[in-house]
């Protein structure tokens, strides 16, 4: 299936973005990277495009789901050893 | 809930109870960070009691210029690159690929295969144990350093400043990094999730 967006009508001098590129700045958009003007080249992408505010959604969503990885156990055995490990640095002096 | 300033204070008047709520606290992501770097499991609880080790005998050097969990990751890193050098893991290849595959969009830069849909597949139709395994597993497939930035950042909710410093990175290269490393992990999440019909 191949979707094509009209061109939207240039507003700057500059031309406007493609999908290809939004996808590439992706990060500096969210890192707030991007100059004033290509955040606004950017965000003015995204009101036509909903395949690049889906794919900016998807890598928002992607952040959030690495956020709720679970932290490793702390097994039995290793409070042990961690617990002696602080007993001989003290016997260390 | 004590802080871990308030913990140090008591670690350093040698309170072994401050010790033990720290290391509970700190151990799990200490230990998730570490099996990023090594291949086994008993190699990477070695590293973690390393740092540890360590960190008891540089607590009086610890000025709290970073947060304690910074610099536990920072002795961490070293000690786990050390331990993976050693264990003479493959030479990481540069992965300079695009975010997307430039297959997926046609001649005039627009989207030709767009996204699949899986949002709702993954917060609504799979429980948050299976997804958590899910992730881990995913985070495993990513480049050595693409997986060490997304992991400090985005698991770990760490500052970009905090990554380059744990990392001894550029702030330009972490972002390259991380870009990297989040589109991977972005298209495996629609690999493994996406159902719409391409």
């Amino acid at each position: 299936m191949r979707i094509r967006f009209p061109r939207l009508r240039a507003r700057s001098r500059q031309p406007e973005l493609v999908c290809q590129q939004v996808v590439e700045l992706v990060t500096d958009y969210l890192e707030g990277a991007l100059s004033d003007q290509d955040r606004e080249r950017f965000e003015r992408h995204l009101v036509g495009c909903p395949h690049c505010t889906e794919y900016l959604a998807q890598m928002r969503e992607t952040i959030l789901l690495a956020g709720r990885v679970a932290p490793e156990d702390l097994t039995p055995v290793m409070r042990t050893e961690l617990t002696d490990l602080y007993r001989r640095w003290r016997a260390e002096g | 809930m004590e802080s871990d300033e308030e913990l140090l204070r008591r670690l350093r008047a040698g309170d072994e109870g401050a010790f033990v709520l720290l290391v509970e606290r700190h151990n799990g992501a200490m230990l998730r960070l570490a099996l990023s770097f090594v291949t086994s499991r008993a190699v990477a609880e070695e590293v973690v009691q390393d740092t540890w080790l360590a960190a008891l005998r540089g607590l009086a050097s610890f000025e709290g210029r970073a947060s304690l969990k910074t610099w536990l990751f920072t002795i961490l890193v070293n000690r786990a690159r050390t331990t993976g050098a050693r264990e003479s893991r493959s030479v990481p290849i540069a992965d300079a690929g695009p975010a997307v595959d430039a297959s997926r969009f046609g001649p005039d830069g627009g989207w030709a295969t767009p996204p699949e849909h899986w949002i709702e597949e993954a917060e609504s139709r799979i429980d948050a144990v299976k997804l958590s395994e899910l992730l881990r597993m995913l985070l495993d497939t990513l480049p050595e350093r693409q997986r060490e930035v997304v992991l400090l950042r985005d698991v770990e909710e760490l500052t970009s400043a905090d990554v380059c410093a744990v990392l001894a990175i550029s702030e330009a290269n972490q972002r390259v990094l991380l870009h990297r490393g989040r589109a991977r992990l972005r298209q495996a999440l629609e690999t493994e999730l996406g159902g719409a019909p391409r």
